[in-house]
């Protein structure tokens, strides 16, 4: 069996689980956000009743990070209904934005988008926040009522996202009823050259396989390049299977998964035990091809879907208005130190927007010292406009208050993951997908930039 | 009695994505909320770029649209996990997309909440018929028939029970799966 197989297998109490089979499957960790989670209790609450219980207090994780920083009263009521649902349930693992649980979020705009404003335990992007505090564990099974869930397959777990219905299905009952998809193989060899990156590697398969081409299927990545990659690489990897319309990315468990897994538990005091998937000697794929890295160059996916690739030296004469870096793809603290190497010491040509994951990014930007001045510093400096509030923020546009939005029509590159018509603001901006190097180096020229004639 | 729909269709291309059928700032509306459903109906596919789309879907200051047909290319629902995209088709009167192929999150959302009904083309009606155009829906013999011509559908197999009970919990209890409501 496929890694997907084995581990539907497992959670389904069976066997043998071949694709096509749907299998009942106990879910292991169930998140949610401000988005999808007022109406995932909801539904919860109109189908189990306004008593009922969540079928597993431990296994439920309620992470507030779509629409946080806006003045927008429903976004901020939104909040408060998550908030009221974790207090009538008692549900341990909620990453609020105040620290009163009896409390009202409201985001005071007259402070400005750039200072922080969250209190507590506040953490911002869900799914760079669940591998942080020790919610993912290989051989385990996480739905998330959020596409982007798919990121979690970089924990040899099998994830993904669902709507609010599944998603009260599952507060009820801790059950899912889930087709085994078809495998599909890519196999990495090589060695990424200077300046490519693991998001360079994923925008060139979406655009190799194109926007449908994963659709109702899992996509497994395996070989010496995979073997190579840091968890930071692997998750910019499996976040974006569902821009190839998969529903699942899966990754093989190493040492390093291990490690980075056990290192969080112990912080955060999660739940300790937990099962990999081995790959299989036996497996059967849908596709299975080769991937050489160090044939890859930096890669852009152009308006208006993720499969539009070119290489970034091809669209070398588009001219820019904006660059954009954040989300649960390209938010993380090593995608700002890429982005931070380029620009240091230059000077951004064009609006720039940098939107941390997580408040540890946050913090972490502000330690990291290089040549005496913190990182976060450096990118103040080079005329990127940083703020200290981790959300989603600009990557799927939101309020019209968000900070990064675009509210007219205009030209973005961007370090998120997709970019149909209006995913950033208005419904007739461009938005183009890149590496962080890629943007970084186009922030600088206002045009797309070809990152190795800064770095390499 | 025949079990047929009569109404014109809306045609869209491919990639209809969750952001263009409803589009991320109407996601503060909650959908088990009355009122709120009733407003995502107003905001259906109001994400599509005016330039390609300058037919409203929805007719400002209404909440329903006229087309209770939707007939779309490839890849229709992609993007998002959000369920809010077939309950705003749902809420403002779609009774059934028929596109060339779905998004697997937006498929299975339709089911789920039993909001409409996702055929399947076995061709690219897209190019054939056009937005306006008056389509009959037969749900029972899984045809559409647009001006004279009748064009076969992929019939929605298991899905089609769950859609007509209205959704999986209605079809759970019916089919005895789950316990009635009290």
């Amino acid at each position: 069996m496929t890694l997907t197989e084995k581990l539907l297998a497992r959670a389904g109490g069976q066997a043998h689980v071949a694709p096509g089979d749907n299998v009942w499957v106990n879910v292991d960790v169930l998140m949610t956000h401000d988005v999808c989670g007022p109406g995932t209790i909801g539904v919860f609450q109109r189908e189990f009743g306004r008593d009922a219980k969540v079928w597993d207090k431990q296994k439920v994780v309620i992470i507030p990070d779509h629409y946080i920083f806006t003045a927008d009263s429903m976004s901020n009521r939104n909040v408060d209904i998550l908030r009221d649902f974790v207090r009538e349930q008692g549900l341990p693992y909620f990453y609020d934005v105040i620290d009163d649980p009896n409390g009202h979020w409201h985001f005071d705009a007259s402070k400005g988008q750039l200072k922080q404003q969250w209190k507590g335990n506040y953490t911002g992007v869900c799914h760079t926040t669940l591998p942080w505090k020790g919610h993912l564990r290989p051989g385990e099974v996480l739905v998330g009522t959020d596409s982007h869930t798919c990121m979690a397959g970089a924990f040899n777990q099998f994830a993904t996202g669902i709507g609010n219905t599944d998603g009260g299905f599952v507060l009820g009952t801790g059950k899912i009823l889930l087709k085994v998809p078809e495998t599909m193989r890519f196999y990495l060899e090589g060695e990424m050259s200077a300046g490519v990156m693991a998001k360079d590697v994923i925008l060139h398969v979406i655009g190799e396989i194109g926007f449908d081409g994963a659709t109702y299927r899992a996509m497994q990545w395996e070989g010496p390049g995979v073997n190579a990659m840091n968890m930071d690489d692997r998750m910019t990897i499996a976040n974006m299977a569902i821009e190839a319309g998969g529903k699942n990315g899966i990754f093989p468990y190493d040492e390093k998964t291990g490690e980075y897994v056990r290192e969080r538990i112990a912080e955060n005091g999660t739940k300790s035990e937990f099962e990999p998937v081995e790959v299989d000697r036996e497996q059967s794929f849908s596709y299975d091809k080769t991937f050489d890295l160090s044939k890859l160059e930096p890669t852009v996916a152009c308006h208006p879907d993720p499969g539009q690739r070119k290489t970034a030296r091809e669209l070398k004469d588009v001219t820019l208005d904006r660059a954009y870096i954040g989300s649960c793809t390209g938010g993380k603290t090593s995608d700002f130190l890429a982005f931070a190497r380029v620009v240091k010491g230059h000077t951004v040509k064009i609006d720039t927007f940098g939107v941390p994951a997580t408040t540890k990014v946050v913090h972490e930007l502000k330690e990291t010292m290089w040549d005496g001045l913190s990182v976060w510093s450096i990118l103040e400096n080079a005329g990127v406009r940083m703020t200290e509030n981790a959300s989603c923020a600009a990557c799927l546009g939101g309020p019209v208050d968000t900070f990064g939005r675009m509210n007219t029509p205009m030209k973005c590159i961007s370090a998120t993951n997709r970019n149909f018509p209006g995913r950033m603001g208005h419904k007739e901006s461009q938005v183009f997908l890149a590496s962080p190097y890629t943007v970084a180096a186009s922030a600088l020229t206002g045009k797309i930039t070809d990152p190795r004639d800064y770095v390499g | 009695m025949p079990n047929t729909l009569t109404s014109p269709v809306y045609v869209v291309q491919d990639n209809i994505d969750t952001d263009q059928i409803i589009p991320a700032q109407y996601l503060t509306l909650v959908p088990t909320i009355a009122e709120e459903y009733e407003k995502l109906g107003s905001y259906a596919q109001i994400g599509l770029p005016d330039s390609l789309y300058p037919v409203r879907f929805v007719p400002e200051g209404e909440t329903k649209t006229p087309f209770k047909i939707v007939i779309a290319g490839r890849n229709y629902g992609c993007g998002s996990s959000r369920e809010h995209a077939p309950i705003a088709l749902g809420a403002a009167g779609v009774e059934a997309v028929i596109a060339e192929s779905f998004a697997r999150i937006f498929f299975r959302n339709c089911v789920a909440t039993g909001e409409l009904y996702p055929y399947d083309a076995k061709e690219r009606l897209c190019e054939k018929v056009k937005t306006g155009d008056i389509a009959t829906l037969d749900f029972d013999a899984d045809t559409l028939t647009v001006g004279g011509t009748t064009y076969s559908l992929k019939p929605l197999g298991a899905a089609r029970p769950v859609i007509d009970a209205g959704g999986v919990f209605n079809y759970a209890r019916k089919s005895g799966m789950i316990a009635s409501k009290g």
